[in-house]
This record gives C-alpha cells, structure tokens and sequence, in this order.
C-alpha cells in the first residue's frame, strides 16, 4: 500500500500538468462547437504556418548549433588543464546565472546594447562612422533574435557539457601521447567519441530551449518575429479573432516536435552517464 | 605533459567569451544612466522614476509573494513524495524522474493553452487572481529544478538508518520528517529553493497569456513608453538571478546544480 504516499504528488501533476497537456491534445481535434475534426490540423499543413514552424526549427537548430559548438569551446578553454580554478568558478557561475537570465529583461538588456539608439549602436556611429542599421543590420528580424538567444545557450552548454569535459581524464591524453598518438589522433580516436552522447544530448537539449521560448522573442520583436509561440501568444491577447482550438493545435504541433525531441533524448542521455562516474 | 600556463587558445575563446557576456550587461547599466531629457550619460532619474512607481512595488511584491507561495507549495509537494519514493519504493526513482522531463515536451508556452482551456470556468478566487492559477502553475515549472535537487540531496544521506533510528526512539512519521529528514536535505531544498525564487521572479509567458500583472509583465509596459526605466528594471531583474545564484552556490557548498531544464524563455 505504500504507493499511497504518492497520490498527492501525482493527483496534483494531473491537474496541472497531464490534463491540461491533455486538453491541448483533444482541444486541437475539436471545432468551436466541440465536435471532433481535423479542419485545425489540417490548417497547420498550409501557409502561413509551415513557414512559421520551419522558422522555428530553424532559429532553434541555428541557435542549438551555434550554442554548443561556443558553449563546449568556452567550457574546455574554462576547464582543461593550465588554466586558474579560479576561472573555472568564475564561468560555471556566471552560466549559472546568464542560462537563467532570460525573457524580457534579457531582451531589454540586447535592445539598450544594439537597438536603434543602444549603448553600442550609438558608440559605433560616433566613434566609428559606421551606421549598422544603414547596412542592413537589424536586432529586431531573425538574425537578432538569435543572436539573443546565444546568450542563454551558451552558458545552457558550458553547465550541461561541463562534467562531461571534466570526464576527459588527463591520464587518458597522457596514455595517448606515451603511445605516440598526436593531439588530432588523440581527439579523433579518444576525445571526439567520448564528448559524442553528452553534445548530441546537449544538442536537443538547447534546440527545445530555443524552440519553446515565447518571452525573450516577443520582447525582442513581438511584430517581426513570426514564430509559432509568438502565434499563439496572439490568440490570447486579442491581435486576432479568438480561436482557442486553433491556438491548441498550433500548441499540439509544437508538443509533437518536442516529443520527438525527447525520445531522441532519453537513450543519449543514457549512454553519456558511462563515462561520469 | 603537465600544462603549468593558460593555453594561448583558451585565453582567446575565455576573452571572447567575457566580451559577449559583458557588454549587454555594461550597456544595459550606461543606457539607463541616460538622461531622459537630453538622452546623454549621466542621470539616475531613471531609477529614482522606478523608486517612486507604485506599480513597481506593486508588481515587485506580487511576484515576491508568488515565489514564497511556489515554494512552500513545492516543498510540501515534493519532499515527502522524493522521501517516500526513495525509503519505500526505489524502483518508481526512474519514473520520477522521467516525469520531471515533461515539463520539457510541455513548455510553459503549451502549458499556459491548456490551463486557460481547463480552468476558464473555475471560481474567480482561482482563476483571476495571480495567487491561485498562476502559483499552481509555477509549481510545475519548478517541479524539474526542485526534483533534481531533492532526489540528489536524498541519495547523499543514509535514508534508511535516519528513519528507523528516529521510529524506534518513538518518533512519529511527522517528527522523523520535520526534525530529523529536513535538517540533513537542508541544502537540497534551498538550493532548489532559491533557483524556484530566480524562475518565478523572470516568469513572462504564463502571467503574460493570462493577463496577470507581475513583475515581468510591468517590465513590459514601461518598455512601451520609458525604455530607460526599462533598462534599469532590467539590471535589476539581472540582480535578482545573480542573488538568488550565489544564495544557491552557498548553501551548494560551491557547486552550482543546475536542473537541466530551463523555463523562463
């Protein structure tokens, strides 16, 4: 009887968690009247949605990509051999912080940088004669948003890759280069597959940051940015005509992508736990 | 082929890196220093607009209230679950812990559909006030943060021994606990604690969607008419985070635990 102890955690992830996860799943087959149809589904496969979920599975596995491959050099270049501890404490808890640092001030903190009239924007005109928004730079369209975005996925990275980085032992590269192996064979044969599991696992891991982030875009560029969160947020602040079934099956169509993301997931996370024990 | 210097390398991506990461921050702090009227450095009216906003205090308190309630609600919730779970049945630990990935597949951007959906016909005392649907909600976002520390906290101590001895001295279940369980996962819960704290005083999604007037949401509208403000307010929001981070590498014993998954996009 001791799974007793456990109804009210799981009566409480139910009410708030299951069934209103629930609710997106049905609520997207139904109509306005509450009968079942595929007209919403069906909508999602045509214009302009396609090209609002391809934009965000882009900016997510540009932003993804960008994140790790910054995130595991900074987080080396932070950990490995020769370099002070006290570096190590200083970016592990600066991560902490910056991957938690996010949504509205986070955009707000881009916007006074290099917005239209930010700190730096400003600085490069006066200083530098150089007008970035006359030569086609822009904070608010896609390339800002992402930009953005890597302020948050890359400490993600250097947090989640970091106990896999500290898993290269030195003893390893020190075994390697008593048998003669070079720095690249070293990496290829040892380095490379050990990091593999923990950087694809990673990988996911930052792509469904990016991909399920609403603040920081809308703060960015509510208007600019057609990216399914932002569509969705419409639905409920009243830009659109209100269609609670239509916004659960855009809802749903982003649970399907993150669904697969997570299936993807949960083996690699998996086989990267071997080597840090 | 022990390295006694930094890298050349190293030293490059680490200056790179502290370039990126600071300069928003210098930026932000030298764009509200602006003054309003002539729009050049230096002037504090920005902050001393903000000290002076109710609507500040106002929204400050909501979302400071919410993140006490979050947490109290949390650890009710989960202590004595990741207690029970670990004394009395080890093998549901993975199924656990495989529930506390889903608030991954359902983000708060999802999460937020269908609560509005579920709850639209639920008392007001529920759904229009910011301390019933939106602190159920923020429970959720926490169970991930709040899971990984606990279930972490719960594996470094001797469960097992700490629980009979305290029965067999006649301890009842709440006693064994408050006085005995609670003292030993002190760090555990603080420092899921206070990363709850960091979530719930950035959360903009849920209260946005449901219309709630938080501490994130006020900084939104000032943005619309003040972006000095705005910037200072987002300083201060950056403050926040940091406080709440070196609270946790406290109690932490210098190590920062990060649950995996991050919710306040």
């Amino acid at each position: 009887m001791a799974w007793i102890g456990l109804l009210p955690f799981f009566a409480y992830a139910l009410l708030f968690l299951f069934i209103p996860a629930g609710e997106v799943i049905v609520g997207a087959f139904k109509d306005n009247k509450g009968a079942a149809t595929l007209d919403h589904i069906h909508k999602l496969v045509h214009q302009p949605y396609v090209d609002q979920y391809w934009l965000s599975i882009k900016i997510s596995l540009i932003t993804a990509g960008l994140g790790c491959l910054f995130g595991l050099l900074i987080a080396y270049a932070a950990l490995r051999q020769g370099t002070p501890r006290v570096v190590r404490a200083v970016v592990t808890t600066f991560s902490g912080v910056a991957a938690n640092f996010a949504g509205i001030p986070l955009a707000f903190a881009f916007i006074a940088t290099l917005g239209t009239i930010g700190v730096v924007t400003t600085f490069i005109k006066d200083h530098l004669h150089y007008d970035l928004y006359a030569h086609g730079f822009t904070l608010f369209g896609e390339r800002g948003v992402e930009l953005v975005y890597l302020y948050f996925q890359i400490p993600l990275m250097i947090l989640v890759i970091a106990p896999a980085v500290d898993g290269l032992r030195t003893e390893w590269r020190e075994a390697a280069s008593n048998l003669g192996a070079s720095s690249w064979q070293y990496w290829r044969h040892v380095g490379i597959p050990v990091l593999m599991p923990s950087f694809l696992g990673a990988f996911i891991l930052l792509f469904g940051n990016s991909f399920s982030a609403y603040a920081t875009a809308y703060g960015i560029a509510a208007n600019g940015i057609s990216i399914i969160p932002i569509t969705i947020g419409f639905y409920y602040s009243g830009n659109v005509l209100f269609d609670p079934h239509f916004a659960e099956a855009l809802a749903f169509g982003m649970f399907v992508v993150l669904a697969v993301m997570m299936l993807l997931y949960v083996p690699l996370q998996r086989r990267s736990a071997r080597w840090m024990r | 082929m022990r390295r006694k210097w930094i890298a050349p390398s190293a030293v490059v991506w680490l200056v790179v890196a502290a370039a990126f990461f600071l300069l928003p921050l210098i930026a932000t702090l030298m764009f509200s220093l602006r003054s309003i009227q002539t729009n050049k450095c230096c002037s504090g009216a920005a902050y001393s607009l903000i000290v002076h906003d109710h609507q500040f205090w106002h929204t400050i308190r909501v979302s400071f209230v919410l993140s006490l309630e979050t947490i109290a609600i949390s650890l009710l919730l989960f202590v004595p679950t990741v207690y029970w779970v670990h004394l009395k049945l080890p093998r549901l630990r993975p199924v656990l812990g495989f529930m506390a990935l889903i608030p991954f597949v359902v983000p708060p951007i999802i999460l937020v559909v269908g609560l509005l959906d579920l709850y639209k016909g639920a008392p007001a005392w529920f759904y229009d006030k910011p301390y019933g649907i939106l602190g159920f909600a923020y429970v959720i976002l926490a169970f991930p943060y709040m899971y990984f520390s606990l279930d972490a906290g719960f594996r470094a101590i001797d469960l097992h021994t700490l629980t009979e001895a305290s029965q067999n001295l006649g301890a009842s279940w709440r006693t064994t606990l408050l006085r005995v369980i609670l003292p030993n996962i002190r760090a555990a819960a603080l420092g899921g604690s206070f990363l709850t704290l960091a979530i719930v005083m950035g959360e903009f999604t849920i209260a946005s969607l449901a219309a709630f007037k938080t501490f994130p949401t006020y900084i939104q509208i000032v943005n619309e008419t003040q972006p000095y403000e705005a910037a200072a307010l987002s300083l201060l929001s950056f403050m926040i985070v940091w406080a709440a981070m070196l609270a946790l590498l406290f109690v932490g014993r210098g190590r920062v635990r990060t649950a995996q998954v991050a919710t306040t996009r």
